[in-house]
């Protein structure tokens, strides 16, 4: 990581996979992306940002590499189990009131926290009533995320979280272990729908009740953030829920004031009428 | 008499809980330059580290885009890496584990030095693991200044040590000089 991209490098980077694959990265934070960029070049074996941008102007193989390679796809089952214990205990009792519920997962990497959300939801007896609308922009993470399969090793810490979430159940009623992996239970998964979805350029498609969008703000700058959240304000259903990651918060937006705090430290906010 | 260094950044893992503290003591309030410290610690447990670590001082875990301000100590949060972007604003990361690490000292010290090139100061204590050595040297490339808890009397050596090797420039104090310098900073 010894190498830097420069300012004039890192707006060609950004450009080349603006205008010839449709991305747009301007308004992300420039000390991650920087990082995974020369992560990725170290990956791969690339010397120079030269020969880096020559191969995405060049090989759409590379920039299909680069787009798995610098999104995060770090992710947990219960991730942050006080979260979901208050979603639990604040947010589903409220939801109940719904004949229909649609919940959106903005940002859901290969589907853990959202087959999490499946969980609590059969719980409280609300999953038959919802759907969940589960986006990601990195195809290959919806592509591993609709087949449901993880692997056993991660199994233990997942249930340590299920319980510490306040889940009562045996966390191993929720999948069918297959040598190394497990497959998430069908009756858990019938009621999530995944599909690509850009936060950056893509619009507003339906109303819900519940957005989730956890550990995703961070990877933004402050105008992106605004935007963003404005498409959320835009898609909740008035006085709906919207869940943020414990270290993002709403005090630098300028949208803040139209929402309403109903878990400060587990950021879960209210959109105002 | 202006000061040297824009920030302070120290790194620690096992056996650096009491020397940091210690450190901790003498930061004065007048100190301009923020403190930032990275330690290595549980990922899933909520911790009062920051209680913990200073009965005196106030200790800020800082949230997403809160500015870097003077005359404050940060400490980074549990299972975020903490970085620095160039208009002096906290960016937290939530990508692989690096050296095993979430937050990962490497990936604080190599942003401050990114930063704060030469008008950073970066402390190494104790640590079991080679995390922060690859940071402490971008800071010293950077012009930096680059200190170590001299390995005698770390708890545990490798960390130090993995700078004393990595690069030259790497100053091997012992806690008491690190108090003088962080005091000599105002």
């Amino acid at each position: 990581m010894k190498e830097v991209i420069s300012n004039a490098d890192f707006l060609d980077i950004i450009n080349i996979v603006k205008l010839q694959y449709g991305y747009d990265f301007t308004g992300y934070a420039q000390a991650s992306i920087k990082r995974r960029l020369l992560r990725f070049m170290g990956h791969i074996g690339l010397d120079s940002v030269f020969e880096l941008k020559y191969g995405l102007v060049n090989d759409q193989d590379l920039f299909s590499r680069l787009i798995q390679y610098i999104t995060v796809n770090v992710t947990e089952m219960f991730r942050d189990p006080g979260f979901y214990k208050s979603l639990r205990e604040q947010v589903l009792p409220k939801l109940a009131a719904y004949p229909n519920i649609k919940i959106w997962h903005a940002g859901c990497s290969t589907g853990e926290e959202v087959f999490s959300m499946a969980i609590l939801l059969q719980e409280a007896g609300l999953l038959s009533r919802t759907k969940i609308y589960a986006t990601d922009l990195n195809p290959a993470n919806l592509e591993r995320a609709e087949m449901g399969i993880l692997p056993l090793d991660n199994m233990k810490d997942f249930t340590q979280n299920y319980i510490l979430s306040g889940g009562l159940a045996d966390f191993s009623n929720y999948y069918t272990a297959r040598y190394d992996n497990v497959l998430i239970k069908k009756e858990l998964r019938r009621h999530i729908a995944f599909f690509q979805h850009n936060l950056v350029t893509d619009k507003v498609f339906n109303e819900f009740q519940l957005i989730c969008c956890r550990n995703v703000f961070i990877y933004f700058n402050r105008e992106l953030q605004n935007s963003v959240l404005q498409l959320f304000f835009d898609s909740l259903s008035s006085r709906g829920y919207l869940a943020m990651g414990l270290k993002e918060t709403m005090r630098f937006a300028d949208i803040h004031g139209k929402f309403e705090t109903v878990h400060a430290f587990h950021k879960i906010y209210r959109r105002k009428e | 008499m202006k000061n040297r260094f824009d920030v302070i950044t120290i790194g620690g893992s096992a056996g650096s809980l009491l020397v940091l503290t210690d450190i901790l003591d003498v930061v004065p309030y007048h100190l301009a330059a923020p403190v930032i410290i990275v330690l290595h610690r549980l990922r899933n447990v909520q911790s009062e580290m920051g209680r913990l670590l200073s009965s005196k001082r106030r200790i800020i875990e800082p949230e997403d885009k809160e500015p870097v301000k003077e005359h404050s100590i940060y400490l980074a949060p549990q299972n975020y890496h903490l970085l620095i972007e160039a208009e002096k604003t906290f960016m937290l990361d939530y990508s692989e584990l690096v050296n095993y690490s979430r937050p990962s000292i490497d990936m604080t010290f190599s942003s401050i030095a990114d930063v704060y090139g030469p008008r950073s100061l970066g402390i190494l204590l104790s640590g079991a693991n080679k995390d922060g050595a690859a940071g402490l040297c971008q800071i010293i490339a950077a012009g930096g200044r680059g200190i170590v808890q001299d390995p005698e009397t770390a708890a545990f050596d490798a960390m130090p040590q993995s700078a004393i090797q990595m690069c030259d420039g790497v100053q091997i104090l012992s806690i008491e000089d690190i108090k003088k310098i962080i005091i000599g900073e105002t």
